[in-house]
């Protein structure tokens, strides 16, 4: 071979077991307990004993009436609260993109010495803690909140909006927490977009939104779907916007799971199971995107 | 008949800095036109305004007489080749040369089959279903050339198309432009800032510089005939000498030159005073019968060429051309030579 000096070889190895050792210690082993106490009987007051057992999943999917002695069936309440998770999930997905993208594209085709200030902007409320500005968001849209008293002073209605303890308001919270996981990886790509692409398209008859469509979205489409990952993964398993600004009606899996690890009424092995089975639909849904992504790479 | 394209006192300005300076221009049918200047001389503003990527100030543009200035470019029948190429990289070459006739309402097998001739006439029928990023530049060059041609624009607009290229490449491409334009009869409008290139393919070549055009002509008329000092210098290599006119009578100016040499040369419109003379050096003969005598500083060996530098009696720099023929001699620096102007060898320029 010419040229190449091999002589580290033999230390690549060594030299990796760093990065094995965080993965291991911060990725691998916590799922691994987590996987390792679904399976375990829950303690009152919390904690596990070391008693292999399927309940926490029995749990979860089946009911056997208020007592245990009805036959079999399908429970329903946990499945609901999935569901209601996914689709709030989604929903916010969709809000963020349909922001997210017009607000990266402003600033990514502001001038170059603008576009810092525009983005300092939007990072800007991630200074303050999530709780914090949860809790602000609440007293803005409660009853007698600034939102509410400035619409009925204006005469536009009479009675405040019900708008904490609803899916609207969880909803908001949701959007609210989880934009700018949109914009910047939508701005990273749209700030690489090649604008003679836009050009071309025009001189070869497309018109703005046809241009839109058949060339800047799909040129752009690693950044959409890298902020759709990181707005649905975590607004899925979010539970502060709905414990905070939702009520019983919408209950999402985050503070499903919350519950279960907390002080006496908690369930250390159903809350472990919940999250296997969050953690094996968000796996799922990566998995897919992957391989589409890699079929597309191929073609 | 009608221009194919007809610019009318094109103005363009960002602001308060004017780019463009009331330009007008008229490119014939079936024409290979050339914009050439240096670098920020406005020739792509312009491109890009008969394109419709820039908006013009003032002025109008007309394409086979109807006024298309404030068209949108979607809305114009013409195509670009962009410098860099601006292929789509999520399409197949195939779909990327089609995606103009999709634009235009073509049914699928219309579009394949015309985007599959356009591929066979720039020689890459074989790469159809390629993705841009696997091609080379050359390829993708012709990609982007094959593309812009699949709608059959009346015009092509081109803008600096070969500068991403190298030089063997470039020169092939020259000649595979130049067909092909023929071939198909599309007026080509041609953005450089090499002269060679503008040299050997264009019909007509408008050399601009300042956001104005400079001069109009063929390659021999601004390379022999040019109009002032900008041209003169900006196009091939020349000896610019600062002379005295003292008088003009039947079409021919008498004057000194540096170092007190007198000459007289043709000139329809010359006025008495301080005037810029261009000699080429390629039209400087040495004889020992030259009146204009030089002193050689250095000779350059450039293969087919030698390049003599030397200075007039006053010291102006002067250069001559002489072919490596076997029958040259080869004058020895520091040797005083006497030189021989051809008639016709000096023009005397405007400023």
């Amino acid at each position: 071979m010419a040229g190449g000096d091999d002589s580290w070889r033999p230390l690549a190895r060594p030299l990796l077991i760093p990065i094995w050792v965080v993965i291991g210690v911060f990725s691998l082993l916590p799922v691994l307990l987590m996987a390792v106490y679904s399976f375990l009987t829950k303690e009152f007051r919390g904690g596990v004993e070391w008693d292999f057992t399927l309940a926490a999943y029995d749990q979860f999917f089946v009911t056997r009436g208020l007592f245990g002695d009805e036959p079999a069936q399908i429970e329903w309440t946990y499945i609901t609260i999935f569901w209601r998770s996914i689709w709030q999930a989604l929903i916010c997905t969709a809000l963020c993109l349909l922001i997210g993208f017009p607000t990266a594209w402003f600033i990514a085709t502001r001038p170059a010495q603008s576009r810092g200030i525009w983005l300092f902007l939007i990072t800007i409320p991630y200074w303050v803690n999530l709780l914090i500005r949860t809790v602000s968001l609440k007293f803005l849209i409660r009853d007698n909140g600034p939102l509410n008293e400035g619409l009925m002073a204006l005469g536009l209605i009479n009675d405040p909006l019900p708008l904490v303890n609803t899916n609207l308001a969880v909803q908001l919270g949701l959007f609210y927490s989880y934009l700018p996981f949109m914009v910047l990886p939508i701005y990273a790509a749209v700030e690489r977009y090649n604008f003679a692409l836009s050009e071309a398209a025009a001189d070869l008859y497309a018109s703005r939104w046809t241009t839109l469509r058949e060339i800047v979205l799909p040129v752009v489409k690693p950044g959409l779907i890298a902020g759709c990952i990181l707005v649905f993964v975590p607004a899925l398993g979010a539970f502060l916007a709905p414990d905070l600004l939702g009520g019983a009606k919408t209950f999402m899996i985050g503070s499903l799971i919350d519950e279960q690890f907390k002080g006496s009424q908690g369930n250390w092995p159903f809350g472990a199971a919940a999250s296997m089975i969050l953690m094996t639909l968000v796996l799922i849904v990566l998995v897919f995107y992957a391989r589409a992504a890699s079929r597309e790479g191929a073609a | 008949m009608t221009a194919a394209v007809h610019l009318q006192d094109v103005v363009k300005r960002y602001g308060s800095v004017t780019a463009i300076h009331g330009v007008s221009l008229t490119i014939a049918d079936n024409e290979f036109f050339t914009l050439l200047g240096p670098s920020g001389c406005g020739k792509t503003t312009l491109l890009r305004m008969i394109a419709g990527f820039e908006v013009v100030t003032a002025g109008e543009i007309r394409l086979f007489g109807d006024d298309i200035a404030r068209l949108d470019p979607n809305h114009r029948p013409v195509n670009t080749v962009f410098q860099h190429y601006a292929l789509f990289p999520h399409m197949s070459v195939i779909d990327n040369v089609a995606f103009g006739l999709k634009m235009q309402g073509l049914d699928l097998a219309a579009r394949r089959t015309r985007a599959g001739r356009m591929l066979e006439m720039v020689h890459l029928s074989h790469f159809a279903d390629r993705m841009p990023a696997q091609l080379s530049g050359g390829q993708q060059q012709r990609v982007a050339l094959a593309r812009a041609l699949a709608p059959a624009p009346k015009v092509l607009l081109l803008d600096e198309p070969l500068s991403a290229l190298d030089l063997k490449l470039r020169q092939a491409m020259r000649v595979e432009l130049k067909t092909l334009q023929q071939e198909t009869g599309i007026t080509f409008i041609f953005v450089t800032h090499d002269q060679e290139e503008a040299l050997t393919m264009s019909d007509r070549i408008a050399v601009m510089s300042e956001g104005r055009v400079q001069q109009v002509g063929s390659a021999r008329d601004i390379y022999e005939t040019p109009d002032n000092r900008f041209v003169a210098d900006f196009i091939g290599e020349t000896n610019l000498l600062e002379v005295d006119v003292h008088s003009v009578t039947d079409g021919r100016a008498s004057m000194t030159l540096p170092g007190g040499h007198p000459l007289t040369c043709p000139s329809a419109s010359a006025t008495p005073g301080r005037h810029a003379l261009s000699i080429r050096p390629e039209r400087v003969t040495i004889a020992a019968t030259g009146e204009l005598k030089a002193t050689v500083d250095r000779v350059v060996y450039l293969g087919t060429d030698l390049q003599v530098l030397s200075r007039l009696a006053d010291g102006s720099p002067f250069t001559i051309r002489l072919q490596n023929a076997a029958r040259t001699t080869i004058p020895e620096a520091g040797a005083t030579i006497g030189l021989h102007l051809e008639e016709g060898a000096a023009r005397l320029l405007a400023d």
